[in-house]
């Protein structure tokens, strides 16, 4: 474990929007002028991506292990830390946080009592960003759970007619999840403490522990549900589509772009580290599950008349993918599913913003509705089609590279659901160009003649965005540079454990020991073919 | 006093009395008859204020009192006096801690009550310190019978106090039933003991310990059916299912401020003496007993919580999720080491703090006469006082357990001690009836956050919830009707549907309030003291 950094970087990074939460919610607003909360609350938004983009600089390039660690007591008598670090799997999860808190924070501002929603958003941001670095198990849990307060609240206050029923839905069946989650991280120290004699929750320690196949099967199963329900994994989705279509547009954005993560972030640290066998044996259920919400999200949206439950459905089925690459267990798989994870944020984030956008001219998300906008709005028409084709994987864009890596990574160790998964992605065009064609072309009628196009300030939010929809599409090189060595080391953990190796070829040169890429050069295969395209996978779509 | 008993000394030998020992109980006790003579010495009775000063300064006193308590234990170690019916431990001091602030909070809330039911007289403050101090002397007690004694003065306070409400017939009959009831159990927990005397020789807890340890008792019946009346006794008092029938109706019956101590003291003292019995006593027939508290808690968090789903009397509903409450701290019974000691000792002050709090509000919202606590009357709280009703909604949250406040340490504390002796079943039950409890403390936080006649009530009833489709607009647009959180009044024009009625805050009503908040949130971030304090207190158990 690296030694301590003299300035706490992350711990910084999470107190900061917490702080900042309540010094909003400290500034009366009888007093002030409307606009000081947003102002203040942007302010300290912004400061947090700084410090994040400060981190991401800092970052050792070739350092797979956790870097930035910082280590303090918090409950001693339970054995519980303030242990946070950063390594190549949650870094940019990070950084696209704290990019899109204050995207959503500007690009969906809440009509009544700023002053809240700002305060809930900055404590959301604190919960996500603790979520990601936490390095011990119940600080995780904590920021894990502290998540729900503040999107309840948002669902709650700002969402739409059926916001109550959807806030609770959500808030249970997420809670839920998280009692198996809490028993098993409880269960896993306190075995461990019967071996070492040891009670701590660190994660370094913890996955350590000798369990047996069952116990960690069981307890692989604890963790997971937790994590299913968030992400969420089908067939534990219920409640997002109600979730995300009641949500305001920055709930929707946060819920769909930020939290969906940590469930999918939840299963690659923990799940991967701490139960290797258990998730080697379970591959097959997970990867089944992964590919079955693939599908059912694709069909689902297809028949869906409201675009905000189309694009909430085509989230559960790009959260298949995730699923699919983490459990393929090979290093472009699991490179590919992290990589998902930022693009899947990014390009979610846009396509909530543009259809509340188009919430806000029309009053209404029915695809009936909605005809010929792009007779009176190009610009809106052509961000949409840029960060549409970003979801259906067109290559040149990010969403192409992250479910390229993961249907190759899979492919190679598991054919089948490869084949089944890329069913997905046409499926995704269907929808996704059937909708367009409904809402942009045709001809204008009524309001539809008259909308307004994107304005300056929609079009600074939406920007950022675009173009790093555009940016790791083009060249994802330096972002799969620092997620690569950390994914290497988890799949090098994994195998160690179960003594199975993925083939050479899924390491795609970056891997651990040079002698299996080198034995997989000379069998001239087409699958080596691969090898270059985990590194500069554009290359290999040109 | 020495030249009184001196005739009798040859035969009498008095017992050498550590007055610090029973320090905060003599307090207790003197404040109460303080408070009962100068009403009876002087032309008219004492004022509310004056008898409302009296309990805090009474109360206040015996915190300091246990902070001598606390330095001689820690210095010298725990000590029994008496001929050995009490002990002085760090077990009871945290017991008489507890206590104590519960009754300074409620005096607090007592007086802005009584003042406006317009109860005159000392007797309700004197009743509760009374009452305080027989929980006190069931903390500090070592002998089964000076338990009974800290019961019965525990108890009969409480049907007197429940009864206080003349102006409502429901308090009568609440208190009636409570007194029944009560008596009921009484007389089993007698039976009890005189069983456990029967078997054992003993009604001294050490002794009894110390019978068991030296002694296989081959044919058990008796000491089996004394400890199962003792358990029954018990059940009444904590309100475990199925002895919890009493609950609901006394809670909702009596006094609010009332049903708040009630549910702090009474469970304080109960839960205190049964912790030092079972653990401590009986330890050596724990695999007796173990199965049959597995039983109570399974009962007792299931049926709190579900059962609590379907009321629609805010009190009622508290009372349920008591019982849940119960059956978390039944958990630390289970686990019956000292890791579940003080998980249970950390829930019973944490909940203290909370339940008192939670019903100062439910005080201050009731109509005059003590009624209206319909879950429909907190409909649109938020919008008319946005103050009480984050706080009431910190509050609930606490209870549902949510992270960085002291419900959740406590929930985990409690948790992770049946964890450590591998009740994993019964860890998942709990949490699980954790997640079922968050849906009806939410349940209350939505309806005070929502619009007067609007849908967000999960269980629509009285037709509350057809309007909803109808008024489906922009979020932001619907105005000033939903604020969550942090509004300020001013922050909003006025609406005609809000403007019924905003409820007076007492003053010392509101600080007691905010000092349960303020406790619950900062003891929940900075966790250290309160759980050090915690489990320091197990370590002197002896």
């Amino acid at each position: 474990m690296p030694a301590s950094q003299p300035f706490p970087f992350l711990t910084v990074l999470v107190l900061l929007p917490a702080a900042g939460a309540a010094a909003v919610a400290l500034v009366p607003s009888s007093r002030t002028a409307r606009w000081v909360h947003e102002a203040l609350g942007l302010a300290v938004a912004t400061a947090t991506l700084v410090l994040a983009v400060v981190v991401a600089v800092r970052f050792q390039v070739a350092d797979a292990g956790y870097q930035m660690t910082s280590d303090h007591t918090w409950a001693s008598s339970l054995g519980i830390r303030w242990f946070v670090g950063i390594d190549g799997i949650s870094l940019f999860l990070v950084v696209m946080a704290a990019v899109l808190f204050p995207l959503a924070m500007l690009g969906a501002r809440a009509r009544t009592d700023k002053r809240s929603f700002v305060a809930w958003i900055l404590l959301l941001e604190a919960a996500c960003l603790g979520s990601f670095v936490s390095l011990d198990l119940i600080l995780f849990f904590l920021f894990f759970e502290l998540t729900l307060v503040p999107t309840y609240f948002i669902i709650s206050g700002w969402g739409f007619a059926r916001r109550g029923y959807a806030a609770i839905k959500f808030f249970v069946y997420t809670f839920a999840g998280s009692a198996f989650l809490l028993v098993g991280i409880l269960a896993v120290a306190f075995i461990h403490q019967s071996q070492t004699h040891v009670l701590t929750f660190e994660l370094p320690a913890l996955a350590r522990t000798h369990l047996s196949g069952t116990e960690g099967v069981l307890l692989f199963l604890a963790f997971t549900a937790a994590f299913a329900v968030k992400a969420p994994v089908f067939p534990f989705h219920t409640w997002s589509p109600d979730a995300y279509a009641e949500a305001p547009t920055a709930g929707a954005v946060l819920l769909a772009a930020v939290m969906a993560k940590l469930g999918t972030y939840g299963i690659i640290r923990f799940d991967l580290n701490l139960f290797p066998e258990a998730t080697h044996t379970l591959a097959p259920l997970l990867l089944t599950l992964g590919v079955v919400g693939i599908l059912y999200g694709a069909v689902v949206a297809c028949v869906q008349r409201d675009l905000k439950r189309l694009v909430a459905y085509s989230s559960l089925a790009h959260i298949g993918f995730i699923v699919l690459g983490t459990f393929a267990l090979t290093t472009q798989g699991l490179s590919g599913g992290v990589l998902q994870m930022v693009n899947h944020g990014l390009v979610i984030a846009a396509l909530f913003l543009l259809i509340g956008w188009i919430y806000e001219r029309r009053r209404t998300w029915q695809v009936g509705d909605l005809t010929g906008l792009q007779k009176s709005a190009p610009v809106l028409a052509g961000v949409f089609t840029l960060v549409m084709l970003a979801s259906i994987g067109l290559p040149g864009l990010n969403g192409f590279v992250g479910e390229f890596l993961i249907l190759s990574g899979t492919f190679i160790v598991h054919r089948w659901w490869a084949v089944a998964a890329t069913i997905g992605v046409v499926l995704a065009a269907l929808y996704l160009l059937w909708a367009y064609q409904q809402v942009f072309h045709g001809v204008a009628t009524g309001a539809n003649a008259k909308i307004r196009d994107l304005g300056w300030g929609e079009r600074l939010v939406i920007a950022p965005l675009v173009i790093l929809i555009v940016f790791l599409g083009v060249y994802p090189a330096p972002v799969l540079d620092r997620i690569t060595p950390s994914v290497n080391r988890l799949v090098a953990h994994v195998e160690q454990v179960t003594h199975d190796r993925q083939p050479s070829v899924a390491t795609g040169g970056t891997g651990n020991t040079a002698g299996s890429a080198a034995a997989a050069v000379p069998a001239g295969d087409p699958p080596v073919q691969v090898r270059p395209v985990s590194v500069h996978p554009t290359r290999g779509a040109r | 006093m020495g030249a009184v008993t001196a005739a009798a000394a040859a035969h009498l030998q008095l017992p050498h009395i550590d007055y610090l020992s029973i320090l905060p109980v003599l307090i207790m006790m003197g404040g109460a008859v303080l408070v009962v003579a100068v009403s009876s010495m002087t032309r008219r009775a004492m004022g509310t204020g004056a008898s409302t000063a009296v309990s805090l300064v009474t109360g206040i006193a015996a915190l300091v009192a246990a902070l001598f308590q606390w330095d001689s234990v820690a210095t010298h170690g725990a000590k029994v006096t008496i001929a050995g019916a009490v002990v002085l431990d760090g077990f009871s001091v945290f017991i008489q801690v507890t206590v104590a602030v519960a009754v300074v909070l409620t005096a607090l809330v007592a007086d802005g009550y009584l003042k406006r039911e317009g109860i005159d007289g000392p007797e309700f403050q004197a009743l509760a310190l009374l009452s305080a101090s027989g929980a006190m002397v069931m903390g500090s007690a070592n002998d089964l019978i000076v338990i009974f004694l800290g019961l019965e003065i525990l108890s009969i306070a409480l049907y007197v106090l429940t009864a206080m409400n003349f102006k409502r017939a429901e308090s009568g009959e609440a208190a009636l039933k409570y007194f029944v009831l009560g008596g009921f159990s009484s007389a089993v927990f007698v039976y009890g003991i005189a069983l456990t005397y029967g078997a054992t020789g003993s009604t001294n807890l050490p002794e009894i310990a110390d019978y068991l340890a030296r002694n296989v008792v081959t044919s058990n019946g008796v000491l089996l059916a004394g400890l199962a009346l003792l358990l029954v006794g018990f059940g009444f008092k904590v309100a475990a299912v199925p002895f919890h029938m009493w609950s609901p109706d006394v809670y909702q019956g009596a006094p609010s401020p009332i049903t708040g101590f009630m549910a702090a003291v009474a469970k304080a003292g109960a839960f205190a003496a049964v912790l030092r019995v079972f653990v401590s006593s009986f330890a050596t027939v724990r695999t007796d007993w173990q199965p049959v508290v597995t039983g109570l808690a399974v009962l007792t968090l299931l049926v709190g919580a579900i059962v609590a789903l379907s009321q629609r009397d805010v009190k009622r509903m508290l009372a349920y999720s008591s019982i849940n409450h119960a059956g978390f701290i039944l958990l630390g019974l289970e686990a019956a080491d000292p890791r579940g000691v003080a998980a249970s000792l950390y829930y019973l002050f944490a909940y203290t703090v909370m339940v008192v709090g939670t019903f100062a509000v439910v005080t201050v919202m009731a109509k005059d006469g003590d009624n209206g606590h319909d879950i429909e009357d907190y409909r649109g709280l938020a919008r008319r006082q946005p103050v009480l009703a984050l706080s009431l909604a910190v509050l609930l949250l606490a209870q549902a357990g949510a992270p960085f406040t002291t419900g959740f340490l406590a929930k985990l504390q409690v948790v992770s001690s049946v964890v450590a002796v591998h009740g994993y079943v019964l860890a998942v039950i709990a949490m699980v009836s954790a997640a079922v409890a968050a849906f009806f403390y939410l349940r209350l936080a939505v309806v005070m956050y929502s619009p007067t006649g609007s849908v967000a009530d999960p269980l629509p009833s009285d037709g509350a919830g057809d309007t909803a489709e109808v008024t489906e607009l922009l979020p932001f647009e619907r105005g000033s009707d939903q604020v969550p959180g942090l509004a300020v009044l001013t922050d909003a024009p006025p609406i005609e549907a809000v403007a019924e009625r905003r409820v007076a805050v007492p003053r010392l009503t509101a600080l007691a309030i905010a000092v349960s908040v303020a406790v619950t949130v900062v003891f929940g971030v900075v966790p250290a003291p309160l759980i050090d304090f915690a489990h320091k207190a197990t370590l002197l158990f002896h």
